[in-house]
């Protein structure tokens, strides 16, 4: 187990930075899941932290010391890659023990942590098998097995589980979560699946075009999200986002309804946007905060999701999976004070 | 009305369908015949050198493909013969240490001009891909004058230098790298294996069969070289086996019999090789994309 600290990490091809001053604490043993679009920069941080890529300024440290200039073999990390990389000409044995060849252990001490690896990932009776034998979730497996068992310091996870289909990768984010409580290694995990990340991770990392919007546990990132990026970025369906103005003690919505919210860290005509997740936001009888004609239904067993046109805008608000609404009902909105997120509307950081 | 209608175009359609059929098979017949006149003349020259072979030397002008009196003789002749061997170790020797060094060396080059970057990567792979258009006469006389001014005439080291790495074989390997995902590379360096080890333990078996390929058409193109051979040698006891057969035709008369007959005891290893090896030179020159 070990801390992964990086300061202000930045990345540049050639006149393009990528990564614009990275600054992260990683604690010994803690999950933390960097999550974004395509092209935030988020494998590119990954593979500097492997080695992979060379540090265009700042420092990456493991265990305290700056790792810069070592080579990746040096730096006692193991990495798990998207399309698993376990070699098709070996069997899972030799996957598996590949990772130790370089290792100074007996013979009898490597079989035995082959061995102690295999069973734990439930790869015993494959083990002389060859990867092309194997389903997608097995291979998987041997391609962690391979990184655990050298014992390494902090495991790297580049999008793992992309090419599993959704079964198999609810399965898979269960396994490596009770992998890691298991061995309690330090776990940096890549990836753009935001139920991932929030299923996963003691803490997220969420970035945008290289850098690093917020970081936080997933209550945190959900419930306190620091911007408007994040706020969308993070829950499903995204959260509704409705533009405003402040006067007096309520905010005029450019879809022509006003909401009534406390205003002090407010002033009087401010441009703002006003975030509403559609959990938070229920069909409800008696009158709410908004109302409108419900154009679309999405039923999803125990809830329903209503896309209301109110005004010139579309929410998405959730209804009762056993009575829905029906298209073309007027339905009213219902949402809880606290449920409010405010938003600058220029900045787009939140409003507390 | 509704009826006949229907009726008619059922037996439009069919009619249609049928002389499609006509032309698809008049097509198949065709391409058959095409393939079997261009099958005909690729084995015509081998049934003749191993029908000529079993001939006595009256009968080798008579262009009749099984021999009036057929006779082992000549293989007895050519094999008591101790400069066959000679030849024949020669060409073994030659083929099998150029296709071991053409494996090694141009898949080495082939992989650091994939997988790694650096100044002047495409400038070098370009200048050795310009080398595939000189023709070998052209190259010649500069191998001559090398190998005479390093005293490697009529050495095997002569024999075996201009070939030893191709830029047909380089162009074949990168080829095939471009198809090792990098993932693997960078797991068995983070694994901590030095470069050539991940050439050698990883990328060396992904490419397996493009090596079988390589391997097949070295080994084929140093068994029957004739031009280089024949000029850098002087001895008979460096001949190869195709230029060896040469000392069967002396001025006065061609012993074609004993050419033949040398020439198909020449193909056995040809034969094996290519008979352990052809599902890889099938698959290789499939994924390299050429035309075999």
């Amino acid at each position: 187990m070990t801390t992964v600290s990086l300061n202000n990490l930045v990345k540049s091809y050639g006149d393009t930075q990528v990564l614009h001053g990275i600054n992260l604490d990683i604690q010994s043993g803690e999950f933390v899941v960097l999550v974004g679009p395509s092209g935030c920069g988020k494998s590119t941080t990954l593979r500097m932290i492997a080695g992979l890529e060379e540090i265009s300024a700042g420092d990456i440290r493991i265990g305290g010391d700056v790792v810069n200039d070592m080579e990746p073999k040096e730096r006692n990390i193991a990495m798990v890659f998207q399309n698993y990389a376990i070699y098709p000409h070996m069997t899972v044995r030799k996957n598996i023990g590949f990772g130790l060849r370089t290792s100074k252990l007996s013979k009898d001490e490597k079989d035995a942590r082959i061995n102690e690896v295999s069973g734990i990932l439930e790869l015993t009776d494959l083990l002389d098998r060859k990867p092309n034998q194997l389903s997608g979730g097995q291979r998987q497996r041997v391609a962690i097995g391979r990184a655990m068992v050298r014992d390494p310091a902090a495991f790297l996870f580049d999008e793992p589980l992309s090419n599993l289909d959704a079964q198999l990768r609810t399965q898979m984010r269960l396994e490596i979560k009770k992998l890691h409580q298991r061995v309690g290694n330090t776990i940096i995990f890549v990836t753009h699946d935001q139920v991932e990340a929030m299923t996963m991770a003691d803490r997220i990392v969420i970035m945008k075009d290289g850098h690093i919007q917020q970081v936080g546990t997933p209550f945190e990132v959900f419930y306190e999200p620091a911007n408007i990026f994040v706020a969308q970025f993070i829950g499903a369906p995204s959260m509704n986002m409705l533009n405003g103005i402040v006067k007096g003690e309520t905010i005029a919505l450019d879809n022509g309804t006003s909401v009534q919210v406390p205003t002090t860290k407010l002033s009087e005509n401010q441009q703002v946007a006003v975030g509403l997740r559609p959990d938070a936001l229920l069909v409800q009888e008696g009158e709410g905060l908004f109302s409108g004609e419900v154009s679309v239904i999405e039923p999803l067993g125990t809830d329903t999701l209503a896309y209301v046109k109110v005004g010139e805008k579309e929410v998405i608000a959730k209804a009762s999976g056993r009575t829905p609404p029906a298209v073309g009902d007027t339905v009213n909105l219902h949402a809880a004070p606290e449920a409010i997120h405010l938003f600058d509307a220029h900045t787009g950081e939140a409003i507390r | 009305m509704a009826f006949s209608d229907t009726l008619d175009t059922s037996k439009k359609a069919s009619a249609l369908r049928n002389s499609a059929r006509r032309k698809r098979s008049q097509a198949q017949f065709i391409r058959w015949l095409l393939l079997f006149a261009g099958g005909i003349a690729m084995i015509m020259p081998i049934v003749f050198m191993l029908s000529t072979s079993f001939k006595y030397p009256f009968e080798v002008y008579n262009l009749n493909l099984i021999p009036e009196e057929p006779t082992i003789e000549n293989y007895t002749y050519v094999l008591e013969d101790g400069r066959f061997f000679g030849w024949f170790t020669n060409s073994l020797l030659i083929a099998t240490i150029t296709t071991i060094c053409n494996v090694l060396f141009d898949s080495l080059v082939g992989y650091v001009l994939c997988k790694y970057t650096f100044p002047g990567r495409y400038i070098i792979f370009i200048a050795i891909l310009s080398t595939l258009m000189i023709p070998t006469e052209m190259l010649v006389i500069p191998w001559y004058l090398m190998s005479s001014a390093f005293g490697w005439l009529d050495t095997y080291w002569g024999i075996m230098f201009p070939g030893l790495m191709t830029a047909f074989g380089t162009f074949l390997m990168k080829q095939f790298f471009e198809t090792v995902p990098d993932d693997f590379l960078e797991a068995a360096r983070i694994d901590g294996l030095n470069e050539l080890q991940i050439w050698w333990t990883v990328a060396m078996p992904l490419v397996r069969p493009a090596l079988a390929a390589l391997a097949i058409f070295v080994f084929l193109g140093n068994w029957t070289a004739f031009i280089w051979p024949l000029i850098v040698t002087n001895s008979q006891e460096m001949y190869t086996l195709p230029v060896g057969l040469t000392t069967f035709s002396v001025e006065a008369q061609v012993e074609w019999e004993l050419i033949m007959t040398g020439a198909a005891i020449s193909t056995i290893p040809t034969l094996i090789v290519f008979l352990v090896f052809q599902r890889y030179i099938i698959r290789g020159v499939v994924m390299a994309g050429l035309k075999g």
